[in-house]
């Protein structure tokens, strides 16, 4: 079925390099996440899966088919999301549909119980015009026009971006949904909060492949001890635990700063340290890791 | 694969009917252009400004000039009585056209049976002048007939000997309906399709439709196929305006030149693909296809400029412009009513343009998206 091979895949833009040895074995009917800041290649990974860039090196197969000598079948069995929101802003919900049914072969009626959960919320607006839609309306919609020839692999190109964070909860829930259906869905995210939705994810950065795992795994595998702290003047108390001799990584998440130290330490010692530079309101908790400080820790 | 190929028309209809900025330039741009070139470049004129330089001072020299100016399309302005004195009355923009009647008018028309009579036009405004003339001459004729009567052997003759002042290589009047199908279709065709294509990958749409089963073939013939047929539907809307509004005529087969409108036609879509291959923007294809397309379209066909008096490098340039051999077919089969062997040539290098474009376009798009 819908299994996910790649091989030594690299892929290069003139002097620049976008994909540096990509190996990845994705299990059928995984919903499966590439996470990975701007710029890191997911989306030069998924124009070759999806047949539209041919590789410098290395092969990948999707579904058992080649991306390169079988791309016509390929094509039939792959539904794709692209990046930004790319259907026709001036056909209406309903045209765009039944364009993509038609040019697949299919009909609504067809794979209507495929997209059912998800359009009968965007049903209401079926004759308003693609881009007079929100945000997270376009974003069903183009999901359902991916889904209209019901594929086998689904592939998802930063579907979340630019959409609000309720838009983006109900989505991931669609897609777990999809996933009972048994399509194999790849979805690409530069959310690293997003990564804990997915089965398995892959870490990317610079056009290498950090980690492959469970998100469980992958926090798990995390091993310094970590603390988040938080006090009135921040940008001191980031100066102030570069400096101190336990440290080995600051970085800021919000509100709080992640703290990484070379060995344990209880939370007194670092509370102590700081009372003595004078900081005020001072907290300090330990802290299990977080999908993003194995990336910034794997990326740095 | 039909339906498939119908629902995609379907959606390029949509995409143009609703946007008003492609409905003006697809149905208003014609008509405009063909009024814009129609009035400006026009063959009406009143009270034409006429100075008359009479050396022969006859009974009949009075009766010709009485005659021209009965109509009252021209206007005398001035009797000259030197060249210089015309000449001046030209370079002041006094006159546009001398009449210049040679001493003996009367004897040699009646003596000699044949009495010649002189028209001097000023020809910095080509058009103009080529009417003026025209119709000095029409008049100067019928004045024959009235002096030998309508009985059809013309024993008494006048004969009037034309020159054009300052411009001596003429072009047409009926230059602006040629040019401006070819103007018309290398807009519409080239600029159109090469904008919507470069649309389509600008707004990422053209790699959903890459990753679906349809053969690129079909996205593109999906693409220019409704644009064909409107600048199909472009090309008769201008003929039939240039007909009725200003008498442009098609003297010869109208069927063989809508089948040579359809092969110009094909160049320009091939070209408008070619420009898309290589522009991954709207911004790049609509500056490429005005500087590369429409501008010598415009200036090095002969359509506003006539080639004859460019200097080599454009005359050289202008070779490769498909609007040239097409404004050539256009005036052979409208004016010159020609036949097919007349016309054989320039189109069989619109044919080879078109067979170099569609491989080129074709290899482009294989390159890019293979």
């Amino acid at each position: 079925m819908g299994a996910v091979k790649i091989e030594h895949i690299s892929k290069s833009f003139g002097d620049q390099s976008a994909l540096k040895d990509i190996n990845l074995d994705i299990a059928a009917g995984t919903l499966f996440g590439l996470i990975g800041p701007d710029g890191a290649g997911k989306s030069t990974l998924f124009k070759i899966l999806t047949s539209l860039l041919i590789p410098d090196d290395g092969k990948a197969t999707v579904a058992g088919l080649d991306t390169v000598a079988d791309y016509k079948q390929i094509r039939r069995i792959i539904g794709y999301m692209p990046g930004k929101f790319s259907l026709y802003q001036d056909l209406t919900v309903e045209e765009n549909l039944n364009f993509f049914a038609t040019i697949f072969g299919t009909t609504i009626e067809e794979n209507y119980h495929l997209i059912k959960d998800i359009y009968v919320q965007i049903e209401p607006f079926r004759k308003r015009r693609a881009g007079k839609l929100s945000g997270g309306m376009k974003q069903k919609l183009a999901l359902c026009c991916a889904l209209i020839h019901e594929p086998e692999v689904l592939f998802l190109d930063e579907p979340t971006t630019g959409v609000d964070a309720v838009s983006r909860a109900e989505f991931w829930d669609m897609l777990q949904r999809l996933k009972e259906h048994g399509i194999t869905i790849i979805v690409s995210t530069p959310y690293m909060d997003e990564a804990s939705r997915c089965e398995e994810i892959a870490l990317i950065q610079n056009g290498q492949i950090l980690q492959v795992d469970t998100p469980d795994n992958i926090r798990e595998s995390y091993e310094q001890p970590l603390y988040a702290v938080k006090a009135t003047s921040f940008y001191q108390l980031i100066k102030d635990l570069r400096a101190a001799p336990f440290t080995k990584r600051v970085e800021p998440f919000g509100e709080y700063l992640h703290l990484t130290t070379s060995g344990y330490f209880p939370e007194e010692a670092i509370y102590n340290l700081l009372k003595e530079k004078h900081h005020e309101q001072i907290e300090v908790k330990r802290i299990d890791a977080t999908i993003e400080d194995v990336f910034l820790e794997l990326a740095g | 694969m039909i339906k498939i190929f119908l629902a995609f028309v379907r959606k390029e209809l949509f995409h143009i009917l609703r946007d008003p900025r492609t409905l003006a330039i697809l149905f208003g741009m014609p008509v405009a252009l063909v009024l814009i070139f129609g009035y400006t470049v026009t063959n009406e004129f009143k009270d034409a400004s006429v100075a008359i330089f009479n050396e022969a001072n006859d009974d009949l020299s009075y009766q010709l000039v009485d005659h021209l100016t009965a109509s009252g399309h021209l206007k005398l302005v001035t009797s000259v009585r030197t060249t210089a004195e015309l000449e001046q009355a030209f370079q002041s923009n006094q006159v546009k056209m001398g009449i210049v009647i040679p001493a003996g008018f009367e004897d040699d028309f009646f003596r000699q049976r044949k009495a010649d009579v002189q028209l001097i036009a000023d020809a910095t405004e080509p058009n103009y002048a080529t009417t003026l003339t025209s119709y000095a001459r029409q008049m100067i004729a019928t004045f024959q007939q009235n002096q030998n009567g309508t009985s059809g052997v013309q024993p008494y003759q006048v004969s009037t000997e034309i020159r054009m002042f300052y411009n001596p290589q003429l072009e047409g009047a009926y230059n602006f309906v040629p040019g401006t199908v070819a103007l018309i279709l290398m807009l519409i065709c080239a600029m159109m399709t090469s904008l919507t294509i470069a649309k389509e990958k600008e707004t990422g749409t053209m790699d959903l439709l890459l990753v679906s089963p349809l053969p690129p073939i079909v996205i593109i013939l999906g693409k220019v196929t409704p644009y064909a047929i409107l600048s199909f539907i472009d090309a008769i809307i201008v003929l039939f305006l240039g007909y009725y509004l200003f008498d442009v005529p098609v003297r010869g087969s109208l069927v063989l030149l809508l089948a040579l409108v359809l092969l110009y036609l094909l160049v320009a879509l091939a070209l408008g693909v070619l420009i898309s291959t290589k522009a991954p923007t709207q911004q790049t294809a609509m500056m490429t296809s005005m500087f590369a397309l429409l501008m010598p379209t415009m200036l090095l066909s002969g359509f506003l400029f006539p080639i004859a008096s460019m200097p080599s490098l454009l005359q050289y340039i202008s070779k490769i412009i498909p609007a040239k051999y097409f404004i050539q077919i256009e005036q052979a089969i409208m004016l010159k009513a020609a036949g097919w062997d007349a016309v054989a040539f320039p189109a069989l290098i619109l044919f080879i343009m078109l067979i170099v474009l569609l491989t080129a376009a074709w290899r482009n798009f294989q390159v890019v998206y293979k």
